[in-house]
């Protein structure tokens, strides 16, 4: 059995004269104990396409299952054995920790000592405050909370839409050492986020823009088909350095990425000691070039072009 | 970047109760400099910089931008700055044009200025063809940039950016970035946060915040030195860690 089957979804909001197609014929299988990672920036289709898997919306055409319930049919068993967290905040501001905890328990006929165990590494961190008000948490312990929330019941499947986005890179960090823990008790788990870092930490991803699936694989099967030379290259005038590259007509395209700029080759019989010439010759010092492998975002980058 | 001082604290702090937000901060950021400013959720970023564009009254300590001091002369510092945030940037019921107009007249350029300023900005964006169009069409990409241009219309000493790149695609980010690296060229302040790590690469010098605290301020080369670090994603996490404050 898998945990998610989607096929030929198609999803489209129209406001006034325009329309805009936000899923756009995507097919996609999660495997039960899987964690499925959909990256993608703003307006990819996410969060459509968690809204349909949650039973909260119904696509135009296509079919969908989770666990082999029907998305249509079956939506009441759906809502029963899923775990969402959106990506707006959406739990009720006015209550306690304690008891949104509480509420999300006793709405799905359980309580929180059934399932402490579950929610019990997370919820820890929150046990200082529980007697605060959700809505005065910070944004870290927000999302504690929501994640709590959506495994109270013991889901068996996990929906988190974009769970860390607007979130610092230490948090971001402790929030997927959480979910690799949930993964290891057996939940399934579909996490989407922007953050191309964050790929290397599931087990498939699809990446996503535009309402389609550019590739979807394992992280290392799609670094691994990247199909042209990749330069790390690096010198004393960063700014420069660019649009000197992308003057380059054998250079395809060249970004910035952290303290190097990453330059695709399609020819392989580039030559890195002529390219130190020219870049000495247009006045560079301090020159560095490396052939590396590259990451998911390059690969995003690189499949955005076509 | 030159020696010019425009943004100068001295112990900037503020209180919020027995709550110290922002602990006797203390930086100077030179003309023409981009400057990241980095911290985890609830480290006193926001409250720090709304404290610099004239919004919130520092507790005690001082501060100038432009100059211009941040207790008595916050309606100067507003019309010398440009400021985007992430959550709210443009009239999205409003069209691209009027946008346009909307800014420039909001910070006092003539009719012929916002005309000749739009009809650039709107080339340089390509976007001849949707200038008629509400902004709400637009992929977030194109507002952020869009954005980012409205907010230095008026030619401001400083631009102050909050996280105004997330949820951007890659290839818009550093499209993105390349506008930045411009207006920095031609002599605007950057100040920006963002909790991309690889951004705090492109910026002159990154001060990171920890508790309402300075716990680094230098270049990004000189900090991954210092903390014998490959990458800003490591030093940040080292100092991060080291929070004591949960909330």
């Amino acid at each position: 059995m898998n945990a998610v089957e989607i096929k030929n979804i198609v999803k489209k909001y129209s406001k006034k004269k325009s329309s805009v197609t936000a899923v756009n014929n995507i097919s996609f299988t999660v495997e039960e104990g899987e964690l499925f990672g959909l990256l993608g920036p703003d307006g990819a289709g996410k969060s459509t396409i968690f809204r349909i898997l949650t039973t909260l919306l119904l696509p135009d055409s296509g079919s969908a299952t989770v666990l082999n319930y029907d998305i249509i049919k079956d939506w009441k068993e759906i809502r029963n054995i899923v775990g969402y967290m959106p990506g707006r905040f959406s739990l009720y501001q006015d209550l306690t920790v304690e008891e949104n905890l509480e509420f999300f328990a006793t709405v799905f006929n359980t309580t929180i000592q059934e399932n402490y165990e579950l929610v019990a590494d997370i919820y820890k961190q929150l046990e200082p405050f529980k007697h605060r008000r959700a809505g005065k948490l910070s944004g870290g312990m927000k999302q504690k909370l929501a994640l709590s929330c959506a495994l109270i019941h013991k889901p068996k499947i996990l929906f988190l839409d974009e769970p860390t986005t607007g979130v610092d890179p230490v948090s971001r960090k402790e929030f997927w050492e959480m979910l690799i823990r949930l993964k290891k008790q057996g939940i399934s788990i579909l996490v989407s986020t922007p953050y191309m870092d964050e790929a290397n930490l599931c087990d498939r991803v699809a990446l996503m823009q535009s309402g389609r699936i550019l590739e979807i694989d394992t992280p290392q099967n799609i670094v691994n088909r990247f199909e042209k030379n990749l330069l790390a290259v690096r010198s004393g005038n960063m700014f420069n350095l660019l649009n000197d590259l992308r003057s380059i007509p054998q250079i395809e395209s060249c970004f910035a990425f952290g303290d190097n700029h990453h330059v695709v080759i399609d020819e392989t019989d580039f030559n890195s000691e002529d390219l130190k010439k020219y870049l000495i010759s247009n006045g560079h010092s301090d020159i560095s070039i490396s052939s590396i492998e590259p990451t998911i975002e390059d690969c995003f980058m690189q499949l955005m072009k076509k | 970047m030159n020696n010019e001082i425009v943004i100068k604290t001295d112990k900037l702090t503020k209180k919020f109760g027995d709550f110290t937000a922002v602990d006797e901060i203390s930086f100077e950021v030179y003309k023409g400099e981009i400057f990241g400013f980095l911290g985890a959720n609830g480290a006193g970023k926001t409250t720090a910089m709304k404290m610099l564009i004239g919004i919130s009254k520092p507790t005690s300590g001082a501060a100038s931008i432009s100059g211009f001091d941040v207790y008595k002369q916050t309606e100067q510092i507003k019309k010398n700055i440009g400021y985007m945030s992430q959550k709210f940037s443009l009239y999205e019921d409003l069209t691209i044009m009027e946008n346009i107009e909307l800014f420039g007249g909001i910070y006092g350029l003539s009719y012929v200025e916002i005309k000749a300023r739009g009809k650039n900005l709107i080339d340089k964006l390509n976007l001849q063809n949707e200038s008629d169009k509400l902004v709400e069409s637009l992929p977030l990409g194109w507002k952020q940039k869009l954005a980012f241009g409205l907010a230095i219309l008026h030619n401001p000493q400083i631009v102050f950016l909050d996280e105004p790149t997330s949820g951007v695609d890659p290839i818009t980010r550093r499209q993105f970035w390349d506008m930045i690296y411009e207006a920095s060229h031609k002599g605007i302040t950057v100040f920006v946060t963002t909790h991309y790590m690889d951004e705090a690469e492109y910026c002159n010098r990154i001060c990171i915040l920890v508790d309402g605290e300075i716990k680094a301020l230098d270049s990004p080369e000189g900090l991954k030195r210092k903390l014998e670090a490959k990458s800003i994603d490591e030093v940040f996490v080292m100092l991060a860690r080291s929070a004591k404050r949960t909330e």
